[in-house]
């Protein structure tokens, strides 16, 4: 018995180059079983290039395909190992673009290891020829998959259950001038930030151990503001100590520092890639931290519609390693990210299951299947006269980063620390006594403001400050209002 | 000093009827609530003396109010008062609200002890100036 389906028809194995259509790439009738990958993809083809035949091209080369026939297929179960494109949709208002969705045998991937679902993913097929463009738009991972993955060591239940903070987004800010401040210096912005009310402070992505400033120092320098903080105001408080480097070997030095002096979080760049991060995500399982992720470099490939992946991609790609923060936007702030997308990316961060939803790029079904939920951190360009849209927008089980918006204030770093949480508690006040605060938020925050001064100062140095520009990477869809 | 945990230490103390209305909040979301006192402030501890059992399918916050007020004519002014709000729903089984509702007049604050090591490593412990007396004369 060979392993050649009823759909291969005489001739398939021939010597030569056969459209990857009729290599079994290709089936509009196949049923996705519950456990198999699924990716979706935005295809742009080359001119005069076959949409249907470009989606069976990917599912090729994301799979098992060469560019030519091989006898060696018929040596494995060769159509169990083909990636099948089931479905291609234009894609909406995007002449050109094409949805093509594609579905791939569990037994392709590694159980357990980010690096090989992605080499799988994306490792060959983007530089594709006959495609102009290709976008990886979003996957679901099935239950089967995803239980193969540790997740987050922490996760937001148990990050709050450990720090003593409920029903409020904790507050963050990363310290400036990112670079050239000495050991000695840079503690003294963090003691003063969290002394005046922060939850959290950061080390910015490229803080690793420079001239200025040696990695040893800088932690111990930081943990002694953490902990003067914490004697001064009887609050658990927290410092991301960037232990991004070089070597894996450097790395767990640098952690295992961080573990010794008692700190409470560590942090690691994106950069350091996926392997090192689900090494760090165990590192800090075994050691009860908190993983922070700040998502260094992904906008090298996020932030085009047509071309690169989609941060949703990325989002899951991190739960399943197992970080338990995640920058993923501020709609208002500075970097790129529209409402309904940036939502999206949201609930994949902090759902236990998240519905197909369209209208927020969201398109698959995803069971995390107990998976812990990972805490978004909402970091660039936001202050404390954004706090109504800030809590609408991103809920309250978040990390919001005032970094500018904390040392910028004009009466010290303490004062701007102080004008933020007030700007939130008073927030998080008036939204549970059912008040509107989009409606209402600047006349809550100036209430609040009367009893206190910092804030009354941050509304007036920053309240003409906003960044409205167009997103590109926006939902192609829209919901659409239906008569019930 | 002021400790700054719970939800809304940064702002004014909350009156009764703003105590009212966040417990109101919390029994819409079906979340049970929760008084606990303390005379140790220390950050980590986790554990506050409970003030009976969770109250659980309330429909009223004044069940809660009436409490807190048995509560308050033993410990106010010395001890730490806080109301929690506890949900069940799978996936989170935890706190979704937590805030100090009294506190004792003075708050002495809190000792930083530093024991110094090899290589300028220091092991820090926080000490409440209170905990130097006995649990129940401490405030």
């Amino acid at each position: 018995m060979n392993n050649v389906s009823d759909k291969a028809r005489k001739g398939r194995y021939d010597a030569g180059v056969m459209k990857y259509k009729e290599m079994g790439y290709f089936d509009l009738d196949y049923q996705p079983k519950d456990t198999d990958v699924l990716a979706l993809f935005r295809i742009t083809p080359q001119e005069g290039v076959d949409p249907e035949e470009a989606a069976a091209a990917v599912a090729g080369e994301s799979s098992t395909a060469t560019w030519t026939v091989v006898w060696t297929d018929r040596l494995t179960a060769c159509d169990k190992y083909r990636a099948k494109c089931y479905r291609v949709d234009p894609v909406p208002g995007q002449e050109g673009q094409y949805f093509a969705y594609i579905a791939y045998d569990l037994d392709l991937f590694e159980p357990g290891s980010v690096v090989n679902l992605s080499a799988s993913i994306i490792g060959n097929v983007f530089g594709f020829k006959p495609l102009k463009a290709l976008r990886l738009e979003d996957m679901r991972l099935p239950v089967a998959y995803v239980k193969t993955f540790d997740g987050p060591a922490t996760g937001i239940v148990v990050e709050r259950e450990r720090l003593d903070k409920f029903g409020r987004p904790l507050l963050g800010a990363t310290v400036k001038p990112k670079l050239g401040l000495s050991g000695r210096n840079y503690g003294r912005v963090v003691y003063e930030a969290l002394k005046g009310g922060l939850d959290f402070t950061k080390d910015d992505e490229n803080i690793n151990s420079q001239p200025f400033m040696h990695w040893r120092d800088r932690f111990l320098y930081c943990m002694e503001a953490v902990n003067r903080a914490q004697a001064m105001t009887g609050e658990v408080k927290g410092t991301y100590l960037n232990v991004s480097a070089a070597t894996m070997e450097d790395m767990y030095e640098r952690a295992e520092f961080a573990k010794e002096l008692g700190s409470a979080i560590v942090m690691i760049d994106l950069v350091i890639g996926y392997t090192a991060i689900q090494s760090m995500a165990k590192w800090a399982r075994r050691n009860d931290m908190i993983l922070h992720l700040h998502r260094a470099g992904h906008s090298t490939y996020t932030r085009q519609k047509a071309h690169g992946v989609s941060f949703r991609v990325i989002a899951k790609w991190m739960r399943l390693a197992g970080v338990d923060h995640i920058h993923a936007g501020t709609v208002v702030g500075k970097l790129e990210g529209d409402p309904f997308t940036t939502r999206g990316y949201y609930d994949i961060c902090r759902e236990m299951y998240n519905p197909m939803r369209l209208e927020h790029g969201v398109f698959f079904d995803q069971d995390w299947a107990g998976l812990r939920r990972m805490m978004p951190v909402a970091s660039g360009g936001i202050h404390a006269g954004q706090m109504h849209q800030l809590l609408d927008l991103l809920g309250e089980d978040c990390v919001l980063q005032f970094g500018g918006g904390t040392i910028g204030h004009p009466m010290g770093i303490a004062a701007g620390a102080t004008a933020n949480r007030v700007a939130l508690e008073a927030m998080v006040l008036a939204r549970n006594e059912g008040r509107d605060i989009l409606a209402e938020g600047p006349e809550i925050l100036l209430t609040a403001a009367k009893s206190c001064t910092p804030l009354a100062q941050a509304l007036d140095v920053w309240k003409d400050v906003s960044f409205n520009y167009t997103s590109t990477d926006t939902p192609d869809f829209v919901p659409t209002l239906t008569p019930a | 000093m002021r400790i700054t945990q719970g939800t809304y230490s940064f702002l004014p103390d909350l009156t009764d009827e703003q105590i009212a209305t966040q417990i109101k909040y919390c029994l819409g979301n079906g979340w049970a609530l929760n008084i606990e006192f303390t005379d140790d402030p220390h950050p980590r501890n986790t554990y506050w003396e409970m003030w009976g059992t969770p109250m659980f399918d309330l429909g009223d916050p004044a069940a809660v109010m009436y409490e807190l007020a048995e509560c308050r004519k033993v410990h106010a002014g010395r001890a730490y008062i806080r109301v929690s709000a506890f949900d069940a729903t799978p996936g989170w089984e935890s706190l979704r609200l937590s805030f100090i509702v009294d506190r004792p007049r003075d708050e002495p604050g809190f000792m930083l002890e530093r024991k110094e090591g090899r290589g300028r490593m220091i092991a820090y412990t926080t000490r409440a100036y209170a905990a130097d007396h006995p649990a129940g004369a401490r405030y």
